[in-house]
């Protein structure tokens, strides 16, 4: 059934955008990512003008995100407290993301940028978390059951002052890492054009030594805030939500966020953690080989840039 | 004096066909309107040549074109940089229509001149608006560009696809891709005769989103704080929604 999409202008096949939610719903609600760096190259793959793919994909994860954190809330896997952390710094990063943005769409190289990012954060993100999670598994075979991970030394993590309780997490550190990582991540999520949990998480993990289910509920949390921000930017900036397409996703999207939290409590983490960053992996991979091999088309159209 | 006569008799037979045949046409239909499962459309191109005069000798011939309505595009072409491909040289055309089909009786080529085809911008390369480039080799760009949107249809030629009947009746019928760009399709019709234009008919369908597509894109324009708080609203609402439903189906 093809429907005709009133901002994109575009017409296709709504079966196939239910589809593509329903796919990234799932991801979104095992791991914790938004998926939108996911679902912003599929929307480019279907043929949504990148602008509107961008845009109404920020959208449709603040939806299957609110989806996935009221099932993670009701398991009291959601650290508030850390997440509102994350979320000031994350907001600030934010806004300083969007001004680095602005700067290099002056200097016309955006779109080489991006991807950049993309293959960098995605490759070094998924090649640690593969190893790290592999070596987990490994020892788990050894011992003949799960590891219960060591208490992380975290050095000059340690000595920072401004120590806060984060309770849900078990943990007793300096706010300043967390706020750090929050305002790292909310300047990538700008320039990227995603909600920043595929390297929230990891950095959680590894750099904050947080457990990994509370991890997911935490991200969540703090996804919403910003790709909610990031929707209202791009509707009144660029009028490019584009709300059918947003509705087929997020219907797909939040079944598939349901889903996907009951496969994600039935595994163990760290064969999460493996399947994750086989994705990220993945993802990078195939960004990385548009780069590196010549493209069948050497041109591209993009709107004028109005004189 | 007879030799003054013959020129005016020489000069009438190519003048007269001039003057005497037009165009009658009609179309199948002047709006278009676009709804939600709008799938693209055909439309049929019919009519006439009206003579005053029995039909000189030599063919006529008939060309239709239709146009969306134009736009500044940038076109940019990648090439290898330090290992990896990147868009290092790009134009700026200044309008380009969105879309552009162009029917024929015959192949282009018999059917009008290169003066005329300046001087009316009928061929698809002469639709596109595009001084000072810039570069050197403009031309590539604007070749890259129509190759691309013929690829995608919204560019097409379609050489003998007019059907003329005894010199007269004409029709043919020209298909809109689903991805059509709001706006007004100036349909022409050209009458020739040895590749110059004897006639022109203008006419222009109003293709128009309707209905709830209306409803969406004037929301969004009109009021973008309102239409991005709904959108979140709707995303969190379905949210809510889905969590609520799979917990009763639960319990």
């Amino acid at each position: 059934m093809q429907i005709y999409l009133p901002i994109a202008e575009v017409s296709v096949n709504a079966f196939l955008l239910l589809g593509l939610g329903g796919l990234v719903g799932i991801l979104s609600g095992m791991f914790g990512v938004g998926g939108g760096f996911l679902i912003t190259p599929l929307l480019f793959f279907v043929g949504i003008p990148p602008a509107v793919a961008v845009a109404t994909s920020t959208n449709q994860i603040v939806a299957s995100s609110f989806s996935a954190l009221l099932a993670h809330l009701k398991r009291k896997t959601v650290d508030i407290k850390m997440g509102v952390v994350l979320l000031a710094g994350g907001l600030v990063g934010a806004a300083a993301g969007v001004q680095v943005f602005a700067v290099l769409a002056r200097l016309g190289q955006v779109d080489l940028l991006v991807q950049l990012c993309y293959v960098v954060f995605l490759g070094i993100i998924g090649g640690i978390m593969f190893v790290e999670s592999l070596n987990a598994i490994r020892r788990a075979r050894a011992s003949g059951g799960s590891v219960v991970p060591k208490r992380r030394h975290r050095g000059w993590i340690d000595s920072l002052p401004f120590k806060m309780r984060f309770r849900t997490s078990g943990l007793y550190i300096s706010v300043i890492p967390p706020l750090l990582v929050g305002l790292l991540v909310g300047v990538l999520a700008a320039i990227m054009g995603v909600g920043g949990g595929f390297i929230m998480v990891p950095a959680m993990i590894y750099l904050l030594g947080m457990p990994t289910k509370v991890v997911i509920g935490t991200s969540l949390f703090q996804i919403i805030f910003v790709t909610g921000f990031a929707t209202l930017m791009h509707a009144t900036t660029n009028y490019t939500v584009d709300m059918v397409l947003a509705v087929l996703l997020l219907v797909g999207g939040v079944v598939g966020a349901q889903v996907g939290t009951r496969i994600g409590t039935k595994m163990k983490a760290e064969q999460l953690r493996i399947l994750l960053s086989v994705m990220v992996l993945a993802v990078c991979g195939k960004l990385a080989f548009d780069l590196l091999v010549m493209p069948s088309e050497l041109y591209s159209i993009g709107p004028g840039a109005g004189h | 004096m007879r030799g003054g006569g013959l020129i005016v008799a020489a000069l009438l037979a190519v003048w007269t066909p001039v003057a005497a045949e037009t165009v009658v046409a009609g179309l199948s239909r002047d709006t278009i309107n676009i709804t939600a499962n709008f799938e693209g459309s055909e439309i049929l191109i019919f009519g006439a040549v009206g003579r005053d005069a029995p039909a000189p000798d030599g063919s006529i011939e008939v060309i239709i074109t239709v146009e969306g309505p134009s736009l500044p595009a940038s076109v940019r072409r990648k090439s290898l940089r330090f290992g990896i491909w990147v868009n290092t040289d790009g134009i700026e055309v200044d309008s380009a229509p969105s879309f552009y089909a162009v029917a024929t009786t015959a192949p282009f080529e018999d059917v009008l001149t290169h003066v005329e085809d300046l001087r009316h911008r009928v061929s698809i390369p002469r639709a596109i608006r595009a001084v000072g480039l810039g570069v050197s080799d403009g031309q590539a760009f604007t070749d890259a560009l129509i190759r691309i949107r013929e690829r995608s249809d919204l560019y097409q030629l379609i050489e003998g696809a007019v059907t003329l009947r005894d010199q007269t009746l004409f029709d043919t019928s020209i298909q809109l891709p689903a991805n059509l760009v709001e706006g007004d399709y100036r349909t022409r019709i050209f009458l020739t005769r040895e590749g110059r234009v004897i006639d022109v008919f203008e006419q222009d369908i109003a293709v128009r989103k309707v209905g709830l597509e209306r409803f969406i894109y004037n929301l969004a324009h009109d009021r973008p704080l309102i239409y991005g708080i709904l959108s979140l609203a709707i995303a969190i609402a379905a949210g809510w929604l889905a969590s609520a439903v799979f917990r009763y189906i639960r319990t």
